[in-house]
């Protein structure tokens, strides 16, 4: 019991994922600063921004709202990010060999911070939060078909082996998923699956600060907030991993952990270029793109995977 | 009639940077009406003006609008000039094109900038700006201030640029060009901006001349109205240069419309300096004795359109009336036409699409009782009714529609 309770808090749970997240998302800030000619912040801002939002700033609850769901939706959004993380990061440090079928559990709680953002935004009774929340739905039903089938294709490749483990140690023991035209194709899938999940442009539509005022969160303030920033630092590095763990044969120790932190950055900065060099699609665009295109590449991926190439 | 979401885009959006009101009447994510309020910025211009003294009234007049704050003290210049019948030396014209111009730079670059981040493409937000950013310079090299320029006077210009700063102008002049290049490139070929500007908010050729909408909104639907063409001032007619249209009246016709004027400002700055060169250095004012009784009209392309000043003198030292009309004014109301049936991430780059200014454009009328000639609604009336009205309100519980 004491040792899941540190699983899920401290190691690799909520902290370690939070903490790292937190580091990966002032290196999206500065990325992002560099193309566009800024300067970026300091290492640490991600840090005074949490703590800032948690222990400095008020918290304001909508009149018009149901408050219980709207406090209770960030911490439902933090919980399911970190669980996810435990599972995704347990079998990927190779600490815990994880569960016969732990992939589909991971894909659930993948889920749970949209879903969490969603009845969150709803429960505020803000109409641009209701509309940011209407696009989110949108966006889930649009890149959820394709992200399980993505899942479905690795499972194949794997052998039909339901857990992450069984998957990385297929790897590790012959050439990573990457290594072919269908782990290719897989992993453009996974990378746009990964930048929607994540709402980044071109995908930041439930957000929309333009139009919508940051949608979705609008009326989130304080700790609150914080807790939709912590959700979204664990979700900046729990995604990239999955991905690493999924087709680049995750973690060897040793060197393998300085190879596994390049791979992890490599994946991040493929993210945050397709952020700044794109603008924002319309929700029926990112449907479009979703339902006809990756769909159709993850489907001649997995054509292509029974063909054994 | 079903029941509607009201969206509201303002009074503090982030789409646009100064205060006002859109409400957007959605059925699920389709806009279905749309109203606007304005009024949050009105500084009751008009009325000042006639407190001041002609030259008093330039400094004013700038500060009408941050961006494009020489195309009011050139529309006035022309409406006071028209009244005492002065026409200027041809220095001054060439340095009041110069100055028009460059702003018609820098605001269309400001623009492109802003549209970039309306539709989440922050780089080329960022990008715009940078290259905005030696115009600005420029501006404080030739005038001393990167804003509001006060270089305008009745009968010429205040500061000449002496012929030494050419060269400097000319290099920085070439950089920009270069610079509207990349930056016309990344705009004009990225596929995910033509999918998200080709087809929305269109203005039709019909729709412009029935809304009377003026400026590059205008000229993107292919209307080829340009005050400085159709009604030539400054050195406008001394130079070589057209008139830029295109056909589409969507959000990319007038993206495009706005980058190739780019190259055109820098084309007639460049003649412009080629004239100057050619004029006796420090000849920019004619002497100015008196403005005698009449009226004048003045008009000059702004960025986003005409501005329109009228001046009535009645022989004194300050303008007896002056009406002002900024290109705003009519563009905002093709909103009417641009937005209904779009989906709110369609109408919310078709409002910034024309680049509306509301400080410039907001007014107030008051009303007189035609009998008694009594003034209805003064101050005291109009704060009664604002007391009243926040009582409502209160009582009613927040203000939800």
């Amino acid at each position: 019991m004491a040792v899941n309770l540190f699983y899920f808090f401290i190691f690799p749970g909520l902290i370690f994922a939070a903490v790292t997240g937190a580091l990966l998302s002032w290196f999206d800030r500065k990325i992002s600063a560099r193309v566009q000619f800024r300067k970026g912040p300091p290492l640490l801002q991600p840090f005074y921004d949490f703590f800032k939002l948690l222990l400095v700033k008020e918290t304001i609850l909508p009149r018009y709202g149901s408050t219980f769901i709207f406090i209770l939706a960030p911490l439902l959004a933090v919980f399911g990010a970190a669980m996810a993380g435990v599972f995704i990061l347990l079998p990927l440090f190779n600490i815990n060999t994880g569960f016969r079928g732990d992939m589909l559990v991971i894909f659930y709680l993948l889920t749970l911070p949209s879903f969490s953002y969603i009845i969150g935004s709803l429960a505020s009774g803000n109409p641009l939060a209701a509309v940011g929340g209407s696009r989110e739905m949108k966006l889930i039903i649009s890149y959820e078909l394709t992200f399980i089938l993505f899942i479905a294709a690795i499972i194949m490749k794997s052998g039909q082996h339901f857990d992450l483990r069984t998957v990385i140690e297929t790897q590790q023991a012959g050439t990573p998923f990457i290594g072919s035209i269908s782990g290719v194709l897989l992993f453009v899938v996974g990378v746009f699956c990964a930048q929607a999940k994540l709402a980044m442009v071109p995908f930041d539509m439930p957000e929309a600060e333009a139009e919508l005022s940051e949608g979705i969160f609008i009326e989130y303030s304080g700790p609150p907030y914080a807790m939709i920033k912590l959700a979204k630092y664990i979700m900046l590095f729990i995604l990239p991993a999955f991905i690493v763990a999924l087709l680049m044969n995750g973690m060897r120790p040793g060197i393998g952990i300085l190879w596994f932190v390049l791979k992890i950055l490599g994946v991040v900065l493929l993210l945050v270029l397709i952020k700044n060099t794109n603008p924002r699609l319309k929700i029926k665009q990112a449907s479009g793109f979703f339902f006809i295109w990756m769909n159709l590449l993850v489907v001649i991926a997995v054509v292509l995977t029974a063909f054994g190439l | 009639m079903s029941r509607k979401t009201l969206i509201p885009i303002g009074p503090y959006h982030p789409l646009q940077e100064e205060p006002e009101l859109f409400k957007l009447f959605c059925d699920g994510e389709i806009v279905r009406d749309i109203k606007w309020e304005t009024g949050y910025n009105h500084r009751s211009i008009e009325k000042l003006s006639e407190s001041k003294t002609y030259d008093q009234v330039f400094f004013l007049v700038e500060r009408i609008c941050g961006i494009c704050s020489t195309s009011h003290p050139f529309a006035f210049a022309n409406a006071v000039e028209e009244i005492a019948g002065i026409e200027i030396t041809d220095r001054a014209k060439y340095i009041r094109s110069i100055i028009g111009e460059l702003e018609r730079l820098h605001s269309h670059l400001l623009w492109v900038g802003l549209a970039g981040h309306f539709l989440g493409y922050n780089t080329v937000f960022m990008w715009a700006w940078k290259y905005r950013e030696p115009v600005l310079d420029l501006f404080e090299m030739i005038t001393g201030n990167r804003n509001s320029y006060a270089m305008f006077k009745v009968g010429g210009v205040r500061r000449d640029i002496e012929n030494s700063k050419i060269p400097v102008i000319r290099k920085v002049l070439s950089d920009a060009r270069k610079k509207i290049d990349l930056l016309a490139g990344a705009v004009m070929d990225d596929p995910v901006i033509h999918a998200r500007t080709k087809g929305v908010g269109v203005l039709t050729r019909q729709d412009i001349i029935d809304y009377a909408a003026v400026g590059p909104t205008a000229r993107a639907s292919g209307v080829p109205i340009d005050i400085r063409k159709d009604d030539p001032y400054a050195a406008y007619p001394l130079v070589n240069w057209k008139v830029i249209t295109a056909e589409g009246g969507d959000v990319f016709a007038k993206a495009e419309v706005r980058l190739l004027e780019m190259y055109e400002s820098v084309s007639i700055i460049e003649q412009c300096l080629d004239g100057l060169e050619k004029v006796r250095e420090g000849d920019i004012t004619v002497k100015v004795n008196e403005i005698p009784e009449g009226i004048g009209a003045g008009r000059a392309e702004a960025p986003r359109g005409e501005v329109f000043h009228f001046v009535v003198s009645d022989g004194s030292n300050s303008p007896a009336r002056h009406k002002i009309r900024a290109p705003s004014y009519v563009n905002i109301a093709t909103f009417k036409k641009s937005c209904i049936g779009q989906t709110i991430a369609d109408a919310t780059i078709s409002l910034a699409a024309v680049d509306p200014c509301y400080c410039c454009t907001e007014r107030m009328a008051a009303a007189y009782d035609v009998s008694s000639g009594k003034r209805l609604l003064n101050a005291n009336d109009l704060i009664a009714l604002s007391l009243k009205r926040t009582e409502e309100i209160r009582k009613s519980g927040a203000g939800h529609e």
